[in-house]
């Protein structure tokens, strides 16, 4: 289909985008990207009267290091993100997820803050920003807020951002020493939506976890920190822990039912997912030798 | 503003101004205004692959990126990789394999197979899966696509050496 007929305007700088959001609120969409955007619209999901096109503000693309933070400008697209040695050093995470998001094609155009504020429960990045503590900082007219990335997310589609806010970057902290990370989703196809998810940052110290946050994401109606990690922080991993904190993680997620999978399949790969995540973290092969999950 | 917008850009070589509203997408554009028809609209939502074509450089999906988005922007569609012989060898190595039936993913294909090959000289089977999996056809099975891109990989490095 073909998208619906809509007023176009470029941007020229984030205060005017600001006001063009401030002067026509919901009934104005931001155009980044457009790689979520372009098919709701073509699909006629969404029919906005103005698209802002952000896409030539300059000031909101590029990553910068600047002491315990990493900034990364909203417009910074996924194939910056993959080629960028900054996010390699600091957010191995993030340069290892990017991998799965959607296609080379996709990639090229598709930005990090478009991603975020579009809030696809099924969609990596979410994730990533959850598991890496990222702070996402929004502008209004009246000032900036900066909102915690646990807090940002709201449900399907939906965020702590209002019509008249507009995402202007994240700040991840800088990669602390002796951390870990591990990533990993379940897919009918590369590059596809994924039935299941985990984005993992962790902290490994003489062969335990001092700190871990798990991730989740297309197991619920956001990406999930789930609080099962509490069970194996700073404990000798045995298989008798790791699967008190599988049961505990089977407990707390409340996936959905869809075409590509029922909840309880989603809830079995949620422990799949824990129990290779801890297995590698650690390097012990014994946490999923012979265990069926 | 819903008026028709002036843009100015330069399609496969050639500058070309015009006239055109906010909603029409790349691919519409190229189709319609331009009659250049070698790029195909499958899905409309960017999951097939069909209308791949590049922008500065880089490929894109012409169905996601709308027509005034490309105001100073060059863009290069199949007819014009296929007429500058860019991509006459992965062409050739295509009919060779039958990595094509019906024709219609075909020059989203080769745009994708031509971006890969420029980016990595000696992609692997696995390499060449993963930078045309968004690219759907449902006459082939794949193979005989994969056949064919590694194909012209090998005698483009041949070539070379």
């Amino acid at each position: 289909m073909k998208a619906s007929a809509f007023s176009y305007t470029r941007a020229t700088s984030v205060v005017n985008a600001l006001e063009l959001l401030g002067a026509h609120g919901d009934k104005a969409k931001v155009l980044s990207g457009g790689q979520s955007l372009m098919p709701a619209m073509n699909l006629r999901l969404i029919s906005p009267e103005l698209i802002v096109d952000i896409g030539e503000i300059a000031e909101l693309r590029g990553i910068a290091v600047s002491g315990d933070v990493v900034t990364i400008g909203a417009l910074t697209r996924h194939v910056d993100l993959t080629r960028s040695p900054e996010i390699a050093a600091h957010a191995p995470l993030l340069t290892e997820a990017i991998a799965h998001v959607a296609h080379p094609a996709i990639r090229n155009r598709g930005t990090l803050g478009g991603s975020l504020a579009h809030a696809d429960p099924a969609s990596e990045l979410p994730a990533c920003m959850v598991a890496l503590n990222a702070t996402i900082v929004v502008r209004g007219q009246s000032g900036e807020r900066r909102i915690a990335a646990e807090d940002f997310f709201r449900g399907i589609y939906e965020t702590a951002l209002s019509p008249q806010e507009l995402l202007v970057a994240v700040e991840l902290p800088v990669g602390q020493n002796n951390a870990a990370h591990f990533f990993r989703e379940f897919a009918r196809r590369h590059g596809d939506y994924a039935i299941a998810g985990l984005a993992a940052q962790a902290i490994v110290e003489r062969d335990v976890f001092a700190d871990l946050r798990l991730a989740f994401f297309a197991v619920g109606d956001r990406p999930v920190l789930a609080k099962a990690a509490r069970k194996l922080v700073n404990v000798a991993i045995t298989l008798a822990v790791l699967s008190d904190a599988s049961t505990a993680l089977a407990q707390e997620l409340a996936p959905h039912d869809d075409q590509q999978a029922s909840a309880s399949m989603r809830r079995h790969l949620a422990k799949v997912l824990l129990a290779r995540c801890a297995s590698a973290l650690l390097g012990r092969s014994d946490l999923i030798a012979g265990r069926s999950v | 503003m819903t008026a028709a917008m002036s843009i100015s850009l330069d399609v496969n070589g050639e500058r070309v101004d015009a006239q055109v509203l906010p909603r029409l997408n790349l691919a519409d554009f190229l189709r319609e205004h331009l009659q250049l028809t070698g790029t195909h609209v499958g899905c409309e939502h960017g999951v097939c692959g069909a209308c791949t074509v590049r922008v500065n450089g880089e490929i894109v999906r012409s169905c996601l990126m709308l027509a005034v988005q490309t105001h100073g922007a060059s863009v290069e569609t199949i007819e014009g990789l296929s007429d500058s012989g860019e991509i006459a060898d992965l062409q050739a190595a295509f009919r060779n394999r039958n990595a094509l039936q019906c024709g219609f993913c075909t020059p989203g294909m080769l745009m994708a197979a031509q971006d890969l090959l420029k980016q990595d000289a000696e992609p692997d089977r696995k390499r060449i899966r993963e930078h045309l999996s968004g690219n759907y056809c449902r006459c082939t099975g794949y193979q005989a696509i994969i056949d064919a891109v590694e194909t012209a990989a090998r005698a483009r490095l041949g070539r070379r050496s």
